[in-house]
């Protein structure tokens, strides 16, 4: 739901998450960015670099190391009227956060009963593949996708970004904001100038194709795409869905989909178990069951608690366009 | 009666250390700052894809881990202690192992450097997550204190910015209710990677905090090993013997960046670490040893040597070793055989 | 300040006038009888349950009448009943929460005495010990980042509260940042079981203020002149840029900690009629009456109106309709919004 614009300019993830965060802060002197290392360093990936010289230090502030209050003083910005986006600085750092944004945030207006709410933005740099180690690499979707009341979003293409951040940042309620750090050089793109959204639980169909549906998000939406290309060549027409946000979660597109395709492969950088797949599968066994001509199969990573830091373990924990391809090959010769 | 005059000789407060444990202190040091820097190298010469820096903190850590007792108190440490761990009896090549993230490292490659455990050293294991591992310190505490230990201590250390963190907050307030015997020492290197200490707390003083949780709290020179050494033995002496816990601030700087990953340029400037380098605790303590006649200038010289050919060797050998293997991501995550969800 | 002559002793007025005295002390009497009525209702087996504040009377009321309504915010915990009352909530609105009818605050949603009012400045909190610290925080953020002289933030919450770390993480930030905030301590030395030795390892909240670098404050909680005095000192610093202050009201729970909680199971009866006779209810009604701030004909009447005030507003609240099945879902996002099913 692109706005038209006269003109765009190609931009990586990092440039498309500061170009609209700048955007915003220059539309609206309600929105407050907080987080360690956001101000004089600018953010770790250098995200919000210099914003601290243009919009001053009481819009940009530098927090103590403390996440618990980095998001429950977002929530009381927040109900007093700003438009906070908090930062956790990895989504490893989230956990101490855990409850303001389960417990506070996402039940505030139901609690309420409508008398407050809580719009606000939690942004967090996500997922592996960057040598990050055990607690630079994680993936935290499934940990939060549980909680009613919370919006997640995970954009994997600049203009996505663009345009489910602005509709984060105008969203009503809290919101979080996941953002794959190895996307966030690697990934450049057309992103249209100027203020536009894109709706927050909508899905988009990268890649049209007719044997089998694939579903992912995050980085590997790029190495599906990558795969399905290649399977193109051998005569495979594979169809690639970016969920983008997770929750909500477009059922009508997956189902849409899968009824065309007859087959489903979910695709996620998270551990299987109780993941974002797991919903899925559940979906589509309720809801297309008897549309199905193979078994849905779920492809994600090992069953351990976290990525090593020497490259051997972080190359088994991750996957690989090969391996996806080879995923997507026995799934349309089934 | 006539005295021999000694000029450039100073008289050393040594704390009661001898000769031989001033000497260990300043290897410890000059150990510390070479390892560093040869991971910082590497890091350049794309061997290794990152590093953390401690230069700055070598008083602070080889005066600390002087009043460790090793076989008997346990050091919880975080990721900036190289100094520390090797001080209580890592070795350089421990350390270049998890640099290089070997299969032989203490945690199989699979954490950051620095990020070691060894139970036979007394080192606890820990994440890179701050003040996460303070809890489990004082829990090693309660432990001590429940099994009657006396004579034995934790030895607990963080940086100014994990202060803030409710958790070190918590562990704080559960160890003097429980009086348990532990001592918190704050490595106050005034830098959370960009935030200045001013940005971190309402006011400048980590110890000013004991009292409200009802401890003890002091503050020394971070760049004196042998103050170090004294106000840390006597905290750890306290808790050995049932006094309860100590808070401890030891003023430091962070002379490099953050880790190899920063850039501290965009947030201070030159002159700002200029400025404090000339209180570089390395070769003030090497001015004072000489000065005091503990070491003449062959044997600092011998020494020096002696640590880089250490150095050396160990990276040599660390390197040489293979990565760990691509089926040990499945190893330790349960005890004993497990089935994998696939 | 002006000592009123009377038939007893003089007393600090703390420049409030016979009305406010007497205001105060009708919150403090209003906050008792409502508070014993959720007790009985719940003995009655009309509501599930009730949680406990007397002993909180006077620190409540008092910081209440420091509050500016219509201007500051009061980021409450859950047993802030006075305090709600002394911003100016009904006892209907009590009663609508014990009863979780339909016109609740939040619909029945939450539990007794968690209410959310923006007319009255009086934010929504959960039951979740300190999480409401943070929040209050960044609404002093706000409103400093605004430059809105003139309006500060009250907060409170229990002494177990303090040892939390979201508590620390908050009072830290607001010391960072010298935001208009009072942080006050409504120290009644028992956190459910737990007594204060074993909250922290030395017995005064307030001392905590001084690592943090802002003022600290002890007062005695029984007192509610002087729980005014030290709150609107430390309220007006704080509106007036001078940045956070830490009050800790020593005061007492005397009842058991909630309905569902018997305290006979961790503390003797001897214990809690000793310090009972520091009542501070009786112990003010005597000190207007002794101060011919009130005679005691109008201490009678002032009782009368507020027993037939609390009868009137549980029979009123009692008729009210329960929320039905299908509020379930409403009120979870802004506008329409499909659960996933």
């Amino acid at each position: 739901m692109a706005v038209a614009t006269s003109s765009s300019q190609v931009l990586n993830n990092v440039e498309a998450v500061r170009a609209t965060l700048y955007e915003a802060l220059k539309a609206d002197d309600k929105v407050v960015i907080l987080g360690e290392d956001v101000g004089n360093r600018g953010n770790v990936f250098l995200i919000t670099k210099d914003f601290v010289k243009e919009f001053g230090t009481e819009r940009i502030i530098d927090t103590p190391i403390a996440e618990a209050s980095i998001v429950g003083i977002a929530v009381g910005m927040a109900m007093e009227g700003l438009r906070p986006i908090a930062e956790i600085q990895f989504a490893d750092f989230i956990y101490p956060a855990f409850n303001q944004i389960v417990g506070e945030a996402a039940k505030t207006r139901y609690r309420s009963n409508g008398e407050y709410t809580v719009p606000m933005v939690i942004r967090t740099p996500y997922g592996g593949g960057v040598r990050g180690a055990l607690s630079h690499s994680v993936s935290v979707e499934a940990l939060f996708y549980h909680v009613p009341g919370l919006k997640i979003v995970v954009p994997s293409f600049p203009a996505d970004v663009k345009g489910l951040l602005n509709a984060a940042i105008d969203d009503p309620d809290p919101v979080l904001f996941l953002e794959h750090k190895k996307t966030y050089r690697l990934i450049k793109g057309e992103v249209p100038d100027g203020h536009y959204v894109i709706p927050i639980g909508k899905a988009n169909v990268k890649k049209e194709g007719s044997q089998l549906t694939v579903v992912s998000y995050g980085l590997y939406v790029h190495w599906a795409l990558e795969a399905a290309n290649q399977l193109e060549g051998d005569g495979m027409s594979v169809e690639v869905i970016d969920l983008r946000s997770v929750r909500p979660m477009d059922k009508t597109a997956i189902l849409e989909s899968v009824r065309k395709t007859r087959k489903l492969l979910i695709i996620h950088e998270d551990n299987k178990f109780g993941g974002i797949g797991a919903e899925i599968s559940a979906m589509v066994a309720e809801e297309a069951l008897f549309d199905l001509d193979a078994p849905i199969r779920r492809l994600a990573a090992p069953d351990v608690p976290a990525m090593g830091y020497a490259m051997p373990l972080e190359e088994a924990y991750m996957s690989s366009p090969a391996k996806m391809a080879e995923a997507m090959r026995d799934m349309v010769k089934f | 009666m006539a005295s021999t005059p000694t000029p450039t000789r100073r008289t050393l407060e040594r704390h009661g250390l001898s000769d031989e444990q001033l000497k260990t202190i300043f290897r410890t040091m000059l150990l510390q700052r070479q390892l560093d820097n040869r991971g910082f190298q590497l890091n350049r010469q794309g061997k290794v894809p990152f590093a953390l820096g401690s230069e700055g903190h070598e008083a602070l850590q080889a005066g600390a881990a002087m009043a460790f007792v090793r076989g008997q108190d346990i050091l919880a440490p975080y990721y900036r202690d190289l100094g520390l761990s090797i001080g209580i009896g890592l070795s350089p090549y421990e350390i270049m192992l998890s640099i290089f993230a070997r299969a032989d490292d203490h945690n199989g490659g699979r954490q950051f450097p620095n990020h070691y455990s060894s139970k036979r050293a007394g080192l606890m294991s820990f994440s890179s997550i701050l003040a996460a591992h303070i809890p489990h310190a004082v829990g090693a505490a309660y432990a001590f204190k429940y099994r009657k230990e006396t004579g034995r201590a934790v030895l607990v250390t963080f940086g100014d910015g994990t202060t803030s963190e409710g958790e070190w907050h918590e562990s704080m307030n559960f160890a003097a209710v429980h009086k348990l015997p532990i001592v918190f020492l704050c490595e106050n290197n005034q830098w959370a990677i960009s935030t200045p200490l001013a940005l971190q707390m309402g006011q400048p003083n980590i110890y000013k905090r004991a009292d409200g949780y009802g401890m003890p709290g002091e503050q020394f020179d971070g760049f004196d090993p042998l103050a170090t050494y004294d106000a840390v033995s006597r905290a750890m002496e306290r808790a050995r013997n049932g006094g309860g816990p100590t808070l401890l601030e030891g003023v430091c700087y962070r002379f490099l960046a953050h880790s190899t990953d920063d850039n501290d340029m965009t947030y201070r400037t030159r002159e700002d670490v200029t400025e404090r380098r000339k209180g570089d605790p390395v070769p003030r303590f090497e001015n004072l040893l000489l000065e005091s006649d503990i070491m003449n200038a062959e044997q600092v010289a011998a020494m020096k040597q002696d640590v880089l050919r250490e150095t050396n060797e160990a990276t040599d050998k660390a390197e040489a070793m293979p990565f760990p293997a691509a089926d040990d991501l499945y190893k330790h995550v349960y005890e004993g055989a497990w089935e994998p969800w696939q | 300040m002006s000592a009123k002559a009377g038939t007893g002793s003089t007393f600090e007025r703390q420049g409030l006038s016979d009305e406010q005295l007497v205001a105060i002390l009708r919150i403090m009497i209003l906050h008792r009888t409502l508070e014993n009525r959720g007790f009985a209702l719940n003995r009655q087996g009309k509501i599930p349950f009730a949680s406990a504040s007397e002993g909180h009377e006077a620190v409540q009321a008092g910081a209440a009448m420091a509050f500016e309504r219509g201007k500051d915010i009061l980021v409450p915990y859950y047993r802030d009943l006075g305090l709600d009352l002394g911003i100016g909530l009904t006892s209907y609105e009590v009663m609508l929460s014990l009863f979780a009818r339909i016109d609740d605050h939040s619909a029945g949603r939450q539990f007794p005495h968690h209410y959310a009012s923006k007319k009255l400045g009086l934010y929504t909190i959960s039951s979740v010990i300190a999480a409401q610290t943070s929040h209050a925080v960044g609404a002093a953020y706000a409103m400093k980042l605004r430059k809105e002289r003139g309006r500060a933030v009250l907060t409170t919450f229990g002494d177990g509260a303090t040892s939390e770390g979201e508590w620390h993480e908050a009072v830290n930030f607001a010391a960072t940042h010298k935001l208009p905030i009072v942080f006050l301590c409504e120290n009644n030395e028992w956190a459910i079981s737990t007594p204060l030795s074993a909250q922290m390892g030395q017995p005064d909240v307030y001392k905590r203020a001084a690592g943090y670098g802002m003022p600290g404050v002890v007062v005695n909680g029984f007192d509610p002149v002087a729980c005014y005095a030290v709150t609107k000192e430390a309220m007006d610093r704080a509106r007036h840029g001078g940045g956070p202050t830490l009050i800790e009201a020593k005061c007492y729970r005397i009842l058991s900690h909630t309905t569902d909680d018997d305290d006979r199971s961790y503390r003797t009866r001897e214990e809690v009629d000793e310090r009972r006779k520091e009542d501070p209810v009786p112990a003010f009604e005597r000190l207007l009456v002794e101060q011919g701030v009130l005679t005691l004909q109008s201490l009678e009447d002032l009782k009368a109106s507020i027993l037939a005030e609390t009868n009137e507003a549980t029979d009123r609240a009692e008729t009210v309709a329960y929320p039905r099945p299908e509020d379930l879902f409403t009120r979870l996002h802004e506008g329409p919004w499909e659960p996933w099913q």
